[in-house]
């Protein structure tokens, strides 16, 4: 397999606070590659030093074969970049934005057209290409920031948190959209800081945590082991609570708001083989749920401390 | 197409994309233009009234003699909404959008520069129009004309590159009020209104040396008076200079980390 991108040794701090501290990573070329931290833990520096808009301080960064200190003319050649921190022109039509990406990829008048058409039509613009972006929704502006980004048909695309804030629909929209662009090959950087995002699109995953990598693996190999999965069942009273947790054994008793908590990985067939075992005591349930383990628990499973965010100072100085 | 060829076509691009945001928005040129009227109006017909009743010059004597601050005026004022505007670029994320593209970085800003030239330009044009239409009568022939417009262009060139670092520096629009505010009031402690050997003390060294000076009295006197040589070279250098200083300042920002 070959790299896309291969990070070592890389360090970064901004006056004085590390924010990336010797990290290690290895991209494959059309795989989907997934950074998952906390705010502040310094995906966005990491995205930004292989975007060539920040210096790393130490270590080497290259991404489609090409250093990006040495030669950052090649890099930008290669990538497409979405995210937090760049954006789409607020003054233009969601149709000038493109074709101003066009114009900037040197695509002749009718290319740069087909193009923008393509693309508006794909990411469900059309009706709003002449409208200037201003009255776009939070959604549609993002939809338009990751077209912008495929005009010029990049190889590797560096994904800055493309989904936070976006609603359900929309999220789905631009889950599919990324795979779809692997599926044509495109290699996918992606940074997030919901596990499940991470668990439905990554190849690979790595954890970082205040500027080091703290675990990496596919998804399965990060979430084995980690506890926090379980099934809550509530009781309409104590008999039924009693009950059920005779018929179980190991559950975890909470008296006051009647439920137990089952260790489970949430998925069909342990529901329903747990409630098989629970028989006639099943009809006592006032509610199922299923909790799957989050960035939460695998954090405190992989470091022993809870997601802590840097504070509003920290984040200052970081940013 | 050789690098330059392509950085000229970036160029074109970037200036093409500002000066469809002024026409998407033209009340930005209508202000840059209507502001500058409504000094001239004051100055003539609020102040210019008071110098006549003590007998000190005519109507039509002062109007002259306040136009080409007011030029100067509209170049400042031009600067402003430039620097609004690459300021609201860098902090919307546009300009790092841009960064990471396989463009030629210099193009970002020139066509920045070039769109507010020709922005800057049609409004001082649209000023001295209105003011001939109040019964400004200048006397220069075509080939002071060009030079009034090769000085006005210098000026203009200026006070944009002096705008583009400071647009680039402030983190919020809040943060580019101390720059408009200098470059829109260092005008009147000028030569723009009143003569500077009627000031006092310091108020009168600082108005006779600052940089607006010489480049109001060679506009007046290409427009109405004898031009004088000293006195455009001195204008030259001020543009010059300022200018140079704003484009290798703005070169450093440009480079920089992105800081967000």
């Amino acid at each position: 397999m070959t790299s896309a991108i291969t990070i070592s040794g890389l360090r970064k701090s901004f006056g004085g606070k590390v924010v990336l501290d010797g990290i290690d990573l290895e991209v494959g070329a059309g795989t989907t590659f997934s950074l998952l931290g906390p705010n502040g833990a310094g995906k966005t520096t990491t995205v930004q030093i292989m975007s060539t808009l920040v210096r790393a301080d130490g270590g080497e960064v290259r991404v489609a074969g090409h250093d990006v200190a040495r030669n950052p003319a090649a890099v930008r050649a290669a990538i497409g970049v979405t995210g937090q921190f760049s954006a789409v022109d607020n003054l233009l039509t969601g149709e000038e934005n493109l074709l101003l990406m066009a114009d900037l990829h040197h695509l002749s008048r009718v290319r740069g057209q087909r193009r923008a058409a393509g693309l508006l039509e794909k990411f469900d613009l059309a009706e709003a290409a002449k409208k200037t972006v201003t009255t776009y929704s939070g959604g549609m502006r993002r939809r338009l920031d990751l077209a912008m980004t495929l005009v010029g048909d990049p190889r590797i695309i560096f994904l800055d948190e493309p989904t936070t804030g976006l609603d359900p629909r929309s999220r789905r929209m631009m889950w599919q959209t990324i795979r779809d662009l692997v599926a044509d090959g495109v290699t996918i950087f992606l940074t997030t800081q919901q596990l499940d995002e991470a668990d439905a699109l990554a190849d690979h995953i790595a954890l970082l945590d205040h500027g080091t990598v703290v675990a990496a693996g596919s998804p399965e190999e990060l979430k084995r082991g980690i506890p926090g999965a379980h099934v809550r069942l509530r009781f309409a009273d104590v008999a039924g609570l009693d009950a059920a947790e005779r018929a179980l054994g190991g559950a975890f008793r909470h008296e006051d708001t009647l439920t137990l908590e089952v260790p489970s990985d949430g998925g069909a067939t342990a529901v329903r083989a747990l409630l098989n075992r629970l028989g006639d005591t099943a009809d006592a349930i006032d509610g199922v749920s299923v909790h799957t383990p989050n960035l939460d628990d695998v954090f405190f499973a992989l470091t022993g401390h809870p997601t802590t965010e840097a504070t509003d100072d920290e984040m200052e100085n970081v940013q | 197409m050789t690098t330059l060829a392509f950085a000229a076509r970036d160029s074109a691009t970037m200036t093409r994309r500002s000066l469809r945001h002024v026409l998407r928005y033209p009340v930005t040129l209508v202000v840059s233009v209507v502001v500058p009227v409504m000094l001239l109006l004051l100055f003539t017909g609020v102040f210019g009234s008071l110098r006549s009743s003590l007998g000190a010059v005519s109507h039509s004597a002062y109007l002259a003699y306040v136009v080409p601050g007011i030029i100067v005026m509209t170049a400042a004022y031009g600067s402003s909404v430039t620097a609004q505007s690459i300021n609201r670029d860098s902090t919307e994320g546009i300009i790092a959008r841009f960064r990471t593209m396989a463009i030629s970085p210099a193009s970002v800003l020139n066509g920045h520069v070039i769109s507010a030239l020709a922005r800057t330009l049609l409004s001082v044009a649209l000023v001295i129009g209105v003011s001939i239409g109040l019964g400004f009568r200048p006397t220069a022939d075509a080939g002071r004309w060009l030079a009034v417009a090769g000085v006005t262009a210098l000026l203009v060139l200026a006070l944009t590159w002096l705008a583009v670092p400071f647009g680039l520096a402030a983190k919020t629009a809040e943060g580019l009020s101390g720059f408009i505010l200098i470059v829109q009031l260092l005008p009147f402690i000028s030569s723009a209104f009143v003569p500077p050997d009627q000031m006092s003390g310091s108020v009168r060294w600082f108005a006779a040396h600052q940089p607006f000076t010489p480049v109001i009295d060679t506009l007046r006197g290409l427009l109405t008076g004898t031009a004088d040589g000293g006195t455009a070279l001195a204008a030259v250098a001020w543009c010059a200079g300022i200018a140079l200083a704003g484009y290798l300042w703005a070169r450093v920002l440009f480079r920089r980390d992105i800081s967000r």
